[in-house]
């Protein structure tokens, strides 16, 4: 058969069709099927009622148009916690008959990032406070403000959820009252905790960063940069950050895997029956060989762990090598 | 002056006049009246929101709210004008490309309808609040995008049934493009509507992929296909190179369909998607390169036709920011540049750079060539340059306030000052941004004016007088 495509409009457009539906699967469906059902992050918890109510407001009034939930790899997203992991959205399931899963991923940050806002900002007067008129709390904000999720009553029930205002935003009749779409939505807010909360945060990360700190160098950089995804206790996540401590590839006596993984990264890779999605971000631009040996040779030896320790001879070796 | 200038080219002989009819003339001004009414309702709301970051207290009631008028406007934009207005086109130039009637003129009057509603509902559940997820550009929840993608479904039938049983033996790359654009928005839509594995980070793979595709398999090849019949038909001499239009073609289909994860690039999506995502960013500048060179070497050599004709240079501007915005947007994927640019205004900048430098103003050149020789009626030369004008200098001051703008964001983030410094360092370009929306809003309202100056006449005593008066192209 002559491949014609300027005269068979059937040949031209079933391989257009059935080119970019095979395409699709690849790119898309697959990799979407593959990671639809993660598991969840340890240590975080399903929504409750009230809390999936709150998400329901927060796709409803579109809050993911200013605030994303994900924190990247990078150090500009310090401030917001640790980086997201696949299983941070474990739990995120479509909201109803009508509407689909949600994307609170979210493309932009005209406001700060969410996804540990409830460890960042826990104060439940302070998320009303904010709703009702964000300028109140944060003088140049730009935030929409959300009267409406607030009435004014002059006798509140007991039961009513009173907001506190300063005086100039004070109704002048009466008491501000929480409306259950606010009572929900600040109650999604404070679920937004990256689990697990022993991770270092972010002051954290600064003061052990600096060389005062009486530790040695490599456990100094292990603690402000490597425990936030394989944990101080060398234990990673489960299924999303691999762990160091009884790791085969830590405690193999030819360590030349393992300076390649820090020095290159990795991705995609089953490390003792585990496959892990996240990537690992190569360090070979961050340190000098003698700080990545400071560093391996902490894991190497700490956690129980009885990896052969290595020399900078080793990192400059495998370095040179390259991948 | 204004009546003195001549219509930028004399008749063509590529191809015949079919027959003249005011059928189809009166279907594809209801089209474009449509796109239009779309067109100045969508944009009247981005002013709005652009205004809220100046005043962030103007309308603080729900249906005025930020996030929910936000889509209302990215989606009357998208399927309301950008794509009536180019269905409109695509209604001439199939049938006349294929040298025979549309199909069936029925079916796409009832496509329109069809559209029409879907996207009237889809404001008004958007402005209750009822959203599909705030999955961008995917807000319109499933029974409204069903109904539309019936529209969309209808008008592909029809297209390709006239292709079908076109008069000429090859197929004209115009319509590769366009019968193609639906074709691959229909699948896009399905496989974005599917729920099954749309759960947890599925949802984020299949958002990375739709609203790439929404864009750059609809969008693009549409105002692609028109433009490689327009420009040429303009111009009066034949396309530079039918192959390297060819080539662009699979690339598109190619390269551009595997890169809808550079939208999530640093985000948890599984790494190797978001580096294939980059590398064939990189290669679209293949694609780019085909499209905007044979455009630009078609154009060599007549830049006195260009001067003299008031479409032309809507066109040369929509190629020159095709070029732009395209090799804008890959750069953006490169991990590099994306840890500065992404989640910043630059990317806000970026889709107005795309969506209306480069779609908007093709579609703008493609109905400013059309219509006065469908209806026989030209508007005031002086009010498209007005037009032309005021859009041109508006989405500059627009884009290059919020590219300088988004880049100071990024750099203030990655030097760790406090977030609420990015805020307040916008305000400045918030303000320009208003400003140069404000001169493209005045840009469509003289647009729609033009457009009722070209309205037809189509009592039946003018019939035959309009026949006569109205030159094919």
């Amino acid at each position: 058969m002559k491949l014609d495509f300027h005269k068979n409009h059937r040949l031209l457009f079933n391989t257009v069709f059935w080119g970019f539906v095979i395409l699709s699967i690849i790119i898309a469906v697959v990799p979407a099927y593959y990671v639809n059902d993660v598991t969840p992050t340890p240590g975080s918890k399903p929504m409750t009622f009230e809390e999936f109510q709150g998400l329901k407001v927060y796709v409803s009034e579109g809050c993911m148009y200013c605030h994303t939930q994900q924190v990247r790899p990078l150090e500009s997203d310090k401030m917001f916690g640790r980086p997201s992991a696949p299983g941070d959205y474990a739990y995120l399931k479509p909201l109803d008959d009508l509407r689909m899963t949600p994307a609170v991923l979210g493309s932009e940050r005209t406001g700060p990032d969410l996804s540990n806002i409830g460890n960042r900002q826990p104060s439940e007067a302070w998320h009303y406070m904010h709703l009702y008129n964000p300028r109140s709390v944060v003088k140049t904000s730009v935030m929409q403000a959300y009267p409406w999720m607030f009435e004014i009553k002059e006798d509140p029930l007991p039961d009513d959820y009173i907001v506190s205002l300063p005086p100039d935003d004070a109704p002048k009749n009466g008491k501000l009252v929480a409306t259950e779409d606010a009572q929900h939505l600040v109650a999604y807010l404070l679920y937004l905790k990256q689990a697990p909360i022993k991770i270092l945060g972010v002051k954290e990360i600064a003061s052990t960063s600096s060389n005062k700190t009486g530790l040695n160098i490599g456990e100094s950089i292990y603690k402000s940069n490597c425990a936030s995804c394989h944990q101080q206790n060398g234990e990673g996540l489960t299924a999303v950050f691999p762990p160091l401590k009884n790791s085969s590839v830590v405690n193999s006596d030819n360590a030349d895997e393992h300076i390649g993984i820090v020095l290159f990264g990795a991705k995609g890779r089953t490390i003792d029956g585990v496959k892990y999605t996240s990537e690992m971000p190569a360090q070979k631009e961050n340190y000098s060989n003698e700080e990545i040996t400071a560093v391996i040779n902490y894991e190497r030896t700490s956690w129980g762990n009885k990896g052969k320790e290595i020399t900078a001879e080793d990192v400059k070796r495998i370095r040179e090598r390259g991948k | 002056m204004a009546t003195s200038r001549p219509i930028a080219v004399s008749k063509s002989n590529i191809d015949e006049i079919i027959d003249e009819d005011s059928r189809l003339t009166k279907l594809i001004y209801s089209y474009l009246t449509s796109a239009v009414g779309w067109l100045i309702f969508g944009t009247f709301i981005g002013l709005f929101l652009g205004l809220k970051f100046v005043y962030p207290d103007l309308g603080n009631y729900p249906w005025l709210s930020f996030g929910r008028l936000r889509p209302i406007h990215t989606n009357v934009v998208f399927w309301g004008w950008s794509s009536l207005s180019m269905m409109a086109l695509a209604l001439y130039v199939v049938p006349r490309t294929s040298q025979r009637r549309l199909f069936n003129i029925q079916l796409s009057r009832q496509a329109l309808y069809i559209i029409n509603v879907s996207i009237l509902l889809g404001v008004l559940s958007l402005l209750f609040g009822v959203n599909n997820g705030g999955q961008e550009y995917r807000e319109f929840i499933w029974p409204v995008m069903w109904l539309f993608a019936l529209g969309i479904s209808a008008n592909l039938l029809n297209f390709y049934n006239t292709v079908a049983l076109r008069k000429t033996e090859e197929i004209y790359l115009s319509n590769w493009y366009i019968i193609a654009a639906f074709i691959w928005t229909f699948v896009v839509v399905v496989i974005a509507y599917l729920p099954f594995y749309q759960h947890s980070l599925g949802e984020t793979v299949i958002q990375g992929y739709y609203m790439h595709m929404g864009v750059g398999m609809w969008f693009t090849p549409m105002v692609l296909g028109l433009t490689y019949y327009f420009l040429p038909k303009l111009l009066n001499k034949p396309i530079y190179s039918y192959s390297l239009g060819v080539l662009g073609f699979w690339t598109q289909m190619v390269f551009y369909s595997l890169i809808g994860a550079h939208h999530f690039v640093f985000s948890p999506v599984p790494w190797w998607l978001q580096t294939v995502a980059i590398v064939f960013s990189i290669g679209m500048f293949v694609t780019l390169f085909a499209g905007t060179g044979n455009f630009l070497l078609t154009m060599k050599g007549s830049f006195r036709t260009i001067k003299k004709s008031y479409s032309l240079p809507f066109i040369l501007v929509g190629v020159i920011f095709y070029f732009l915005a395209s090799g804008q947007g890959s750069l953006e994927a490169l991990r590099s540049l994306n840890e500065i640019w992404h989640f910043t205004n630059y990317t806000v900048a970026h889709s107005h750079l795309t969506m209306y430098g480069f779609v908007a103003f093709l579609i703008w050149g493609g109905i400013y060539a059309l219509l006065p020789r469908l209806t026989g009626k030209e508007p005031s030369h002086l009010l498209v340059g007005v037009h032309f004008w005021f859009a041109l200098i508006g989405l500059l001051v627009y884009g290059f306030a919020l590219m300088i703008g988004g880049t100071l964001q990024g750099k203030s983030w990655i030097e760790q000052q406090p977030f609420i410094n990015s805020v307040e360092l916008m305000s400045s370009f918030w303000l320009w941004r208003a400003i140069g929306g404000t001169f493209m809003f005045i840009a469509h309202i003289v647009f729609a004016v033009n457009i009722v100056k070209m309205k037809p006449v189509l009592s039946k005593e003018f019939e035959t007088e309009k026949k006569i008066a109205s030159e094919p192209i």
